[in-house]
């Protein structure tokens, strides 16, 4: 009986032997999949984010992207998400995009399907676009400027192309024009956007609009033929314009790219088609699709904050794994919204002294420490984003963890000098903002602002609870954990949505307690502006005034960490997209 | 019947549920447009997706579908989506029956495949472990079979991989499904894994039951007499003990296998598989009613047909419930 039982735990010692070291191990230095590491020349943790990582200009094979879900949409007219842009380009082109370089001269525009950035007049109420020629899509047909304008006008149409985002529905002068599919054969009567000859397209706007080459960036502004179009089926095949083209895309399952044989470099100085195919599986695991991008299985992981939490600990721990990793400043903020519709937050002081007593470090270390959640926010406006100017008013260098005396000083001018109570919101599902809201909790404590947590469910976060001002009122909701990235990093991209008091309604708000008619007014200003420089200057002042009205506590400026197998060739962040530059990734 | 009450809960879940915590139409919709959506354009989509009509001309429309067919408007023109229409989902805006279609090969290749393993080593270790009871075989493999049902899913799934495909290279990438039609040495190269994690759980239990079953199959009177007579004990074994052993068997076969068939939710997470679980739990993530009610029909018509090959197996396995 002794030996029996002996036996049986060798046995089962051996076998949990056998499971733990499998799954200690892994990390990026073995390979099975061809990554041929023992060969691999050293890298260094962060060097893709400032530097092309592995230049090669060798041609063949096939890039293995890998998604934990999948892409919004496909069709260039109906996409929102960063990676799906990013993605985009690789088979559409768009009037104007955004340097594929490392470093900021990523953030600079250049023209894409047009010659040049657009050329304002009408003090920046009208746009007009030289496009290039010789451009065509993948049955060889000629790129026109009525295909462009097809694009742009199909995009407005929600019904059928819900997802994408509504800056041209707002801002063009549309003058009751709904779409094609709702006015069918009446592409004329849209006079906001006017194609004078083939290769010219003029757009008028209701008022100026300074920053309007970033809109012309949006993938809406891809050319469609109008004789392809397949309104919601589009995204079945979406008919391509850069080096690469559908060959296959099982929806929800798997894309296949091959090179566009109709492609010409010669119009085209941004892209290159160095890999023979791309093949995209969609819809995968998301901790094995970890394991297989760190084993060097699958070469380009497609999300937009790099890898997840499992994998994240083997890659800051492992020096192995770590050197092959690159924590990239996304254009997001992670912050709490300060109501002043619920007492005594109406009093700036009581925010103020919520923007004194909060810990930074520990919501930074909420959200994953300095490599995986983000550097500390000195203010709203992200550091790495176009016109960013370093204020910190509130002193949170000099402070990381909070400033109790002055926090008591500013709660004594709001006549609560010994705290009062209130309850922080966040979304369920997200573990970083529970620890958040309890961090709040312990450092607000400290100066006697004794918090309730609540969480809600994230799919109705916005439209039923801490969006919905009413609810947010009537239940006590005087703190509420969110957070925003800009559409592109400029001011306008960033800050609108947010801290606009007319984008609120009356419920699904994505500004959640700005009310500040200096910061509506500067908006204007700024998106009037069409001297950059002037306008960035404005942005400034807005993330200024953001802070001075202390609607917002900002803690941590998002970074994702991202995993490059030693395998993959031109590597580096976009720091515009805030992740890997995919047009110019290749294996060979 | 059982399909028409199926129908009939899963719609009023999704719309009672809600509209008791205080929703209205529009916030429903909102679900289900962009991010950048404005009010009107959620209004409009409420209006579109009929969220504004009672339930039960919602339900009578969804009825309606399945018997004649729904026409839709994808922009450019109309088209029909023939009877038996499951409906568009609200989120993709495919028509659901033919996503559901292209996914039954997934679910049904994972299922099967895995059936045989667990009913095979199941069954079999069941029967050693009672024919060898107290020996060494007997309590290691009930210990291997306490910790197959005690072991979910998500992690033998991940800890396997880990071990057989990226430290051993054993088997291939089950990401990259590949039809049996196409390749069926890949297809079961890369189906290995799942099937023997799934089996691992299942098989655990059967292997529980058989062995209890056979215990007291075994120690009955006409086993004595079987062995009296003189039969070999592989008949003894087989012929009387196991036979009778295996209706049980059976009736929980018929119901996993159904309910796999139905979606092997987690395995199909897990593994990256895109068959019908993957798609449910999907579907069930973005709150897509028509997607959630088309796997709910399917995964019930599998469970019913699973049990109607069951009970016309009863009477192969055990002839007392032969009619003639």
């Amino acid at each position: 009986m002794k030996i029996r039982s002996k036996a049986s735990a060798v046995a089962m010692t051996a076998a949990l032997a056998v499971v733990v070291s499998a799954c200690g191990g892994g990390g990026g230095s073995k390979s099975t999949g061809g990554s041929g590491s023992d060969e691999k020349p050293a890298s260094q943790y962060n060097a893709g984010v400032t530097q092309v990582v592995n230049p090669s200009d060798k041609t063949g094979g096939t890039l293995h992207m890998g998604m934990p879900g999948d892409f919004d949409s496909v069709d260039p007219g109906d996409m929102y998400y960063g990676y799906a842009w990013n993605f985009a380009r690789l088979y559409t082109r768009a009037l104007t995009m955004f340097k594929p370089v490392p470093g900021e001269e990523g953030l600079q525009l250049v023209g894409d399907l047009a010659e040049d950035l657009g050329k304002p007049t009408d003090g920046g109420k009208t746009w007009t676009y030289k496009l290039r020629k010789g451009i065509k899509y993948e049955d060889g047909t000629p790129v026109t400027s009525k295909d462009v304008k097809y694009a742009v006008a199909r995009s407005l149409d929600k019904d059928i192309l819900p997802s994408g985002p509504t800056y041209f529905n707002d801002w063009l002068d549309l003058q009751g024009y709904t779409g094609p599919y709702k006015m069918k054969g009446k592409l004329d009567d849209l006079k906001a956007i006017e194609t004078p000859d083939d290769y010219t397209i003029v757009f008028h706007l209701k008022k100026a609009y300074g920053g309007f080459d970033y809109f012309a960036m949006l993938p809406q502004t891809a050319p469609v033929p109008e004789a392809k179009d397949t309104g919601s089926k589009y995204k079945e095949h979406p008919v391509s314009t850069g080096p690469y083209m559908f060959k296959a895309h099982e929806l929800t399952k798997r894309i296949e790219l091959v090179k566009n044989p109709n492609w010409d470099p010669a119009t085209d100085p941004n892209r290159k088609q160095l890999n023979d195919s791309i093949e995209v599986l969609l819809g995968q695991n998301e901790d094995d699709l970890d394991q297989r991008l760190l084993s060097g299985k699958i070469d380009v992981k497609v999300n937009s904050t790099g890898v997840a939490a499992n994998a994240r600990k083997t890659v800051l721990t492992d020096p192995k794994v770590k050197q092959y990793a690159d924590s990239a400043p996304i254009d997001r903020t992670w912050f709490t919204n300060i109501n002043g519709d619920v007492k005594p937050f109406d009093n700036i002081h009581c925010r103020k002294a919520v923007m004194y007593a909060a810990d930074r470090s520990a919501l930074q270390g909420a959200y994953g420490g300095p490599d995986a959640g983000g550097d500390i926010a000195l203010s709203l406006m992200p550091s790495k984003m176009t016109g960013y100017q370093k204020i910190d008013p509130y002193g949170v260098e000099a402070n990381p963890t909070g400033n109790v005396e002055k926090a008591k000083e500013e709660l004594a001018a709001c006549g609560q000098p010994n705290g009062f109570s209130t309850t922080i919101s966040y979304r369920n599902e997200r573990a970083a903002e529970k620890l958040t809201a309890e961090s709040l909790q312990q450092s607000l404590g400290r100066v006697g602002i004794k918090l309730e947590i609540k969480g809600y469910p994230q799919g109705d976060y916005f439209k039923l609870y801490a969006g919905k001002p009413d609810f947010a009122k009537k239940n006590n909701l005087g703190l509420m954990v969110y957070g925003w990235g800009a559409d592109y990093p400029e001011g306008f991209g960033f800050f609108q949505q947010i801290v606009d008091s007319r984008v609120i309604r009356d419920a699904g708000n994505t500004n959640l307690s700005v009310k500040d008619p200096k910061i509506d007014e500067l908006i204007d200003q700024a998106a009037a502006e069409t001297d950059a420089a002037k306008r960035n200057a404005i942005w400034a002042q807005v993330d200024k005034q953001v802070m001075d009205s202390a609607y917002i506590l900002p803690y941590v400026w998002a970074h994702g960490l991202f995993y490059r197998p030693p395998t993959l060739k031109n590597v580096f962040v976009s720091q515009n997209w805030g992740m890997y530059e995919y047009l110019t990734l290749s294996t060979q | 019947m059982l399909l028409f009450v199926v129908s009939i809960a899963t719609f009023a879940i999704f719309f009672l549920v809600p509209r008791l915590a205080g929703m209205s139409a529009d916030d429903l919709a909102s679900r289900y447009v962009g991010k950048a959506a404005n009010e009107q354009v959620i209004h409009d989509t409420a209006i579109r997706l009929g969220f504004y009509d009672p339930l039960l001309v919602q339900y009578g429309r969804f009825v309606k579908g399945i018997f004649v067919g729904v026409e839709r408007n994808y922009g450019p023109g109309v088209e029909l989506c023939p009877a038996p229409c499951l409906g568009y989902s609200y989120v993709t805006q495919n028509p659901v029956l033919p996503d559901l279609l292209d996914r039954i090969p997934i679910t049904l290749s994972l299922a099967l495949g895995a059936a045989v393993v667990w009913v095979v080593f199941g069954v079999a270790t069941g029967v050693v472990s009672a024919l060898r009871r107290g020996s060494f075989f007997d309590r290691f493999s009930m210990g291997i079979a306490l910790a197959g049902v005690s072991l979910p899913i998500f992690f033998t799934g991940i800890v396997s991989l880990a071990i057989f495909r990226d430290q051993l290279g054993l088997v291939g990438d089950v990401a990259d499904w590949v039809p049996f039609s196409e390749d069926p040495l890949t297809w079961a190269n890369n189906l290995m894994l799942p099937w023997i994690t799934l089996a691992f759980l299942y098989a655990a239990g059967y292997a529980r039951l058989t062995r209890a079953g056979m215990l007291e199959t075994m120690g009955e009177d006409y086993i004595r007499t079987a062995r009296a007579k003189g039969l070999p004990e592989r008949a003894v074994v087989v012929k009387h003990g196991l036979r009778a052993t295996l209706t049980p068997v059976l009736t929980m076969f018929g119901l996993d296998l159904g309910l796999l068939l139905g979606g092997a939710v987690l395995t199909e997470s897990t593994f990256s598989l895109p068959g019908i679980g993957k798609y449910a739990r999907d579907a069930i993530e973005r709150n897509d009613l028509p997607q959630v009610m088309g796997v709910t029909l399917v995964a019930a018509a599998f469970i019913i047909v699973a049990n109607l090959i069951v009970d016309l197996l009863y009477a192969v396995v055990d002839p007392r419930v032969r009619l003639t």
